[in-house]
């Protein structure tokens, strides 16, 4: 089975909540010191499912799309670290101040131009704008069948069984392919690259592909094509103030916590 | 044409708390739009669902009653909805940020030539546009957008809008939409239930949460006893949930559960953003953690540092002493 994975490098998610910045003005998220960027967990896991894939088929490729700056190569290269074949860094300064819509597009358009594979995987939703629409999105421009938010996928014969996490329970769904899955963190861990494969990997292509490589015109992507507008981005605040219960012995404290929730009419 | 549509969502109880929340939010934007407010549901039965859309806030309500719309799928609900977008031309959609919000609502944006915001925490109109706000970088920030094209369509994220007053004497005309035979390309094979004893996360008054700091699965069942206690639902942190000690079904957070219960118990959570996403809406937070830097306690009115293994057992008979 040949598979696709789109992946995104983006700032590291456990960034602790005190090294996390904003420039209000400029609307964007300042790079934390000493915090190298990292290819979004979800997406780290969505190369993990399509190796499965490839494996219990015996055959077919895995490749690697990512759209972004220079930066983005890193979120391909650890795709190939992990295993996967070839891949496709869409980089052009046209792409800059896009959003879901122009991303899906262009991703849309290469994986035309690359061949549409029997399975294309996406994580659930890209760890820094929260949004997790990009895979849906590129479903209905190729009009293919999705299912999102999968804790687990299993290739059965022609088609693929998975599980999707659903708010009181999960759903078995069987899909035929050329499809479209979207991975959620319920999938498990993702296998980390060893030095070996990160020196292989090294030596592994990566084409780049501009706009115009894919038949796109400058007005239909980044900031020029984007159908969402961002006002403002800014870190919020919390105006609690914690009362810490103090007391010399478990028992002490306990007692205090329930005396203090009890005054507060909280119980 | 109203100006704005909510696709709903039905339980056994009719329209969900979600639903009466979009409606909710509905009524108040269209003040300010101008236009009606419409309600769309897809399923199976929904005659007592659809009575109940006029007193919750909608002018007129949408129903595609099929029996093969029984449970969502994409591939049938999809031409569904854009069925009665197209009867309906509103401006703006809302929709649940639910598993069929998260899944419909970017296909069909794409479908009508538009572009979907997800998971907002607030909206507010700005001419024609609705301004939403809504978290990102895993509740480390928060941003405000628009939709340019139309209509607009944005997620809601549950409990984040007020659901209006019921109003019985308000009633909302009903337009019956003939539902073609679906197309199914995925299907869905089957359901897993999760084991849901006891009270359900997004309805309880007290949720007692358990994190990656527990150290096991078995200090679960000392939360599942405190729980009993408190008449309180069990959560658990993605951490917990991704490590097997607890069902994904139980996980609060970004990409689980959100509720906002009177008092949340945070039992060894460090406090990690997209937790709080999932929490930050509690109106009290209680903090069990012994690391005194963990930053759950910014967010928590009271908190104790110790280790969760020597307070638990005391604050469970403190507990039930106090509640006796």
């Amino acid at each position: 089975m040949d598979v696709i994975v789109c992946v995104k490098q983006i700032p590291d998610p456990e960034t602790p909540a005190a090294a996390f910045k904003v420039d209000e003005a400029a609307m964007q998220v300042l790079p934390a010191q000493g915090i190298s960027p990292v290819i979004s967990p979800f997406d780290a896991q969505a190369v993990e499912a399509a190796l499965r894939i490839k494996d219990a088929s015996g055959d077919g490729t895995v490749n690697i799309i990512s759209l972004g700056p220079d930066s983005a190569r890193d979120a391909i290269k650890h795709s190939l670290a992990m295993g996967a074949d070839e891949g496709y860094h869409l980089k052009d300064d046209a792409f800059d101040g896009g959003d879901a819509w122009t991303t899906a597009l262009a991703l849309s358009k290469a994986i035309q131009h690359i061949g549409v594979p029997d399975v294309l995987i996406f994580g659930r939703q890209a760890a820094d704008w929260d949004q997790g629409t990009v895979g849906s999105i590129v479903a209905e421009l190729l009009d293919l069948p999705s299912a999102t938010v999968l804790r687990a996928v299993e290739l059965s014969g022609d088609s693929i069984t998975v599980s999707r996490v659903v708010a009181d329970g999960f759903e078995n769904v069987e899909l035929p392919t050329p499809c479209v899955l979207t991975i959620s963190n319920e999938f498990g861990d993702p296998r980390y690259p060893q030095l070996r494969q990160i020196m292989q990997a090294a030596r592994k292509q990566v084409t780049e592909l501009t706009a115009s490589d894919l038949g796109l015109d400058a007005s239909e992507v980044g900031a020029a094509g984007a159908r969402v507008q961002m006002h403002a981005l800014y870190q919020p605040t919390s105006d609690v103030e914690v009362e810490i219960i103090e007391g010399d012995t478990p028992e002490e404290k306990a007692a205090g916590l329930v005396n203090a929730l009890r005054e507060a009419k909280i119980l | 044409m109203a100006s704005i549509l909510v696709i709903g969502e039905t339980d056994d109880s009719g329209l969900t708390a979600p639903t009466l929340e979009l409606l909710g939010a509905a009524s108040r934007l269209s003040g300010n739009l101008g236009g009606g407010v419409a309600l769309a549901l897809i399923g199976s039965g929904l005659a007592d669902a659809a009575a109940a859309a006029g007193p919750a806030g909608a002018d007129s309500v949408y129903t595609a009653d099929a029996d093969s719309l029984a449970g969502y799928q994409t591939d049938s609900y999809l031409p569904v909805a854009q069925g009665i977008v197209e009867l309906d031309s509103p401006s703006v959609i809302l929709m649940s940020q639910s598993s069929i919000g998260r899944d419909l609502a970017p296909r069909l944006a794409t479908r009508l030539g538009t572009a979907a915001i997800m998971d907002s925490l607030g909206l507010e109109v700005d001419g024609d546009r609705v301004k939403a706000t809504r978290s990102c970088y895993g509740g480390n920030a928060r941003q405000v957008v628009t939709v340019q094209t139309n209509p607009q369509v944005i997620t809601v994220r549950p409990k984040s809008q007020d659901p209006i007053e019921a109003d019985a004497s308000r009633s909302a005309e009903v337009i019956d939409v003939n539902v073609a035979e679906p197309t199914l390309r995925a299907r869905t094979t089957g359901k897993e239930q999760a084991e849901s004893e006891g009270i359900r996360l997004e309805d309880a008054e007290i949720v007692v949460s358990g994190g990656r700091g527990l150290g096991g699965p078995e200090a679960f069942a000392d939360l599942e006893s405190l729980a009993g206690v408190l008449t309180a639902a069990v959560g658990s942190s993605r951490a917990a949930c991704d490590l097997g000690w607890y069902p994904p079904s139980q996980q609060v957070g970004l990409t689980g559960t959100v509720v906002s219960p009177t008092l949340y118990v945070a039992i060894a959570i460090s406090g990690a953003s997209q937790h709080m996403a999932g929490c930050g809406g509690s109106k009290n937070i209680v903090a069990i953690n012994k690391d005194p830097d963990a930053p759950i306690f910014s967010f928590s009115r009271f908190g104790i540092v110790d280790d969760y293994k020597k307070v638990l057992p005391a604050l469970e008979a403190a507990f039930a002493d106090a509640l006796d």
